[in-house]
């Protein structure tokens, strides 16, 4: 951490977004890419070819030790103990009301060494999560800033990026993860993992060799159409798949099983923080709840607007945008339990004015079979 | 960013909007500027044929993908027409912001106000220095 937490940092590819044109814009305590030439066009390499993502402000926290698997399992709400070396998995740390310190993800390198990525905004508050609740033999390294992170997202990402990697990336399942080399000899963490609803991976590797990765991957595959892709298609991508972002569709208030996450929450593991919380939410089922939303007009719905049922206040807008892949503006709202089924026909109040909307399962994009 | 098309016969005002002034009626829109500072436009509301608006008030929005931003008229008068192609093409104001991407004509309450405004050289000056 940085003495100025005020000051904002940079990634190792700062400058490589600056040569590529980016718009830069402070996010999570950096100056990150917002977009390049269009979220549009970027949102469209992604969904047809592949799109190419700087994730190093995303926290990146070392767990070594025996005891990793056991003692995260008493702060989260999913299951990692039974995690075998080479899987991945998604998780939530919850608070003891149920609520979300943050979404997660857990790579299990081999029997004792794990990575733990954490979401930018969260980074320092989930290093004193983790911190101040080590017990046992877990041993824990905050390696932000560091460590560099890469994402490749697209149906193209095997056909582009095997060519740099030792590791069989055809063979590897959704959802799994391996050390390997990079042409050039440095060793990084490939995980077949990502946040567009696309298939893709994402590269973990030492800040000082992210330049050379990018910048190469962007010269070979430029012409086939790889783009380099902001926050702000990857806002878009994300919500179009149904996946969750921090601070909009799940916070210190809003828990996993309002969040629709209640699958990841493993109620048979013996205690966990906030597990009698969510076990009295799931028991009296009629709390508010994150539903997807479509648009019927053109206007889009946006964070905060509210959300009516029959005239009256049911809920509010926590993300939404255009859905380029859907062809309608998208949303997610929190609305009463009564207003949740799919189907469900509601108004958002835009600028004084009702727009009629309608609730809709998520995702509201699943990629084609190929 | 790439250089912006500030194009001549053109008025403009400090909110980067355009005027073309053919007698006292006066056509807007954004200008090229605005339109690459905001990225790929998704919605324009537009106020009614008919309204009465005055100078400088927030007279509808326009919405990029991820953002919401208020439109000002730059002169005041009633609303003799407006773009209904926007509607169903939000991105012309990105493809071609001085020609099908308009936004509305007024018919002008006051000429005078047109003094207020920008010629294409002080205009190019505010966007360099931006």
């Amino acid at each position: 951490m940085t003495a100025d937490s005020g000051a904002l940092r940079r990634t190792a590819l700062y400058d490589a977004h600056l040569a590529q044109g980016a718009r830069m814009v402070p996010f999570g305590g950096f100056e990150m890419p917002v977009q390049y030439t269009s979220i549009l066009k970027e949102h469209d390499a992604v969904r047809n070819r592949a799109g190419l993502f700087d994730l190093s402000h995303m926290g990146q926290f070392a767990l070594r030790g025996a005891d990793v698997g056991t003692w995260a399992e008493t702060l989260t709400v999913n299951t990692v103990a039974n995690m075998k070396p080479g899987q991945a998995r998604y998780n939530v740390f919850t608070n003891e009301r149920g609520g979300a310190h943050d979404d997660v993800i857990f790579y299990r390198l081999d029997e004792t060494r794990w990575l733990l990525v954490v979401n930018a905004s969260n980074a320092e508050k989930m290093w004193d999560v983790v911190a101040s609740a080590r017990a046992g033999d877990v041993r824990l390294e905050n390696l932000h800033g560091e460590r560099a992170l890469i994402a490749i997202q697209g149906p193209r990402s095997v056909e582009w990026l095997q060519p740099y990697v030792e590791h069989d990336l055809g063979a590897m399942k959704y959802y799994s993860c391996a050390e390997t080399r990079v042409r050039g000899g440095a060793a990084v963490i490939v995980a077949r993992t990502g946040y567009t609803g696309e298939d893709g991976f994402e590269i973990f590797l030492d800040a000082p060799e992210a330049t050379g990765v990018w910048d190469l991957l962007l010269a070979e595959n430029r012409e086939g159409g790889l783009e380099p892709c902001g926050l702000g298609a990857r806002d878009v991508l994300r919500l179009e798949a149904g996946m969750p972002l921090y601070g909009h569709e799940m916070d210190e208030e809003i828990t996993p099983l309002q969040a629709g996450l209640g699958w990841a929450v493993k109620f048979d593991k013996p205690a966990f923080v906030g597990k009698d919380a969510l076990a009295a939410q799931r028991e009296a089922g009629d709390y508010a709840r994150i539903v997807g939303l479509t648009m019927e007009g053109r206007v889009p719905a946006r964070a905060g607007y509210s959300v009516l049922r029959d005239g009256a206040r049911c809920g509010e807008i926590r993300s939404g945008s255009w859905g380029p892949s859907v062809g309608k503006n998208v949303a997610t709202a929190l609305v009463d339990a009564a207003a949740a089924e799919p189907g469900t026909a509601l108004e958002v109040e835009v600028r004084g004015a009702r727009h009629a909307a309608s609730v809709a399962p998520l995702p509201f994009y699943k990629r084609p079979k190929r | 960013m790439a250089q912006s098309n500030v194009p001549e016969g053109l008025l403009y005002s400090k909110e980067h909007e355009w005027v073309r002034v053919e007698g006292d009626v006066a056509t807007i829109g954004i200008t090229d500027y605005a339109q690459a500072s905001l990225g790929d436009i998704v919605y324009v509301e537009l106020p009614r044929v008919g309204a009465a608006l005055t100078q400088s008030a927030s007279i509808g929005v326009v919405e990029s993908v991820k953002a919401v931003s208020d439109v000002y008229t730059p002169v005041g008068g009633e609303v003799v027409g407006i773009n209904d192609g926007l509607e169903g093409d939000p991105a012309s104001v990105n493809r071609d912001p001085y020609g099908d991407g308009w936004f509305f004509s007024v018919r002008l309450a006051d000429t005078s106000q047109l003094n207020d405004l920008l010629s294409p050289q002080q205009y190019e000056q505010l966007v360099a220095e931006a």
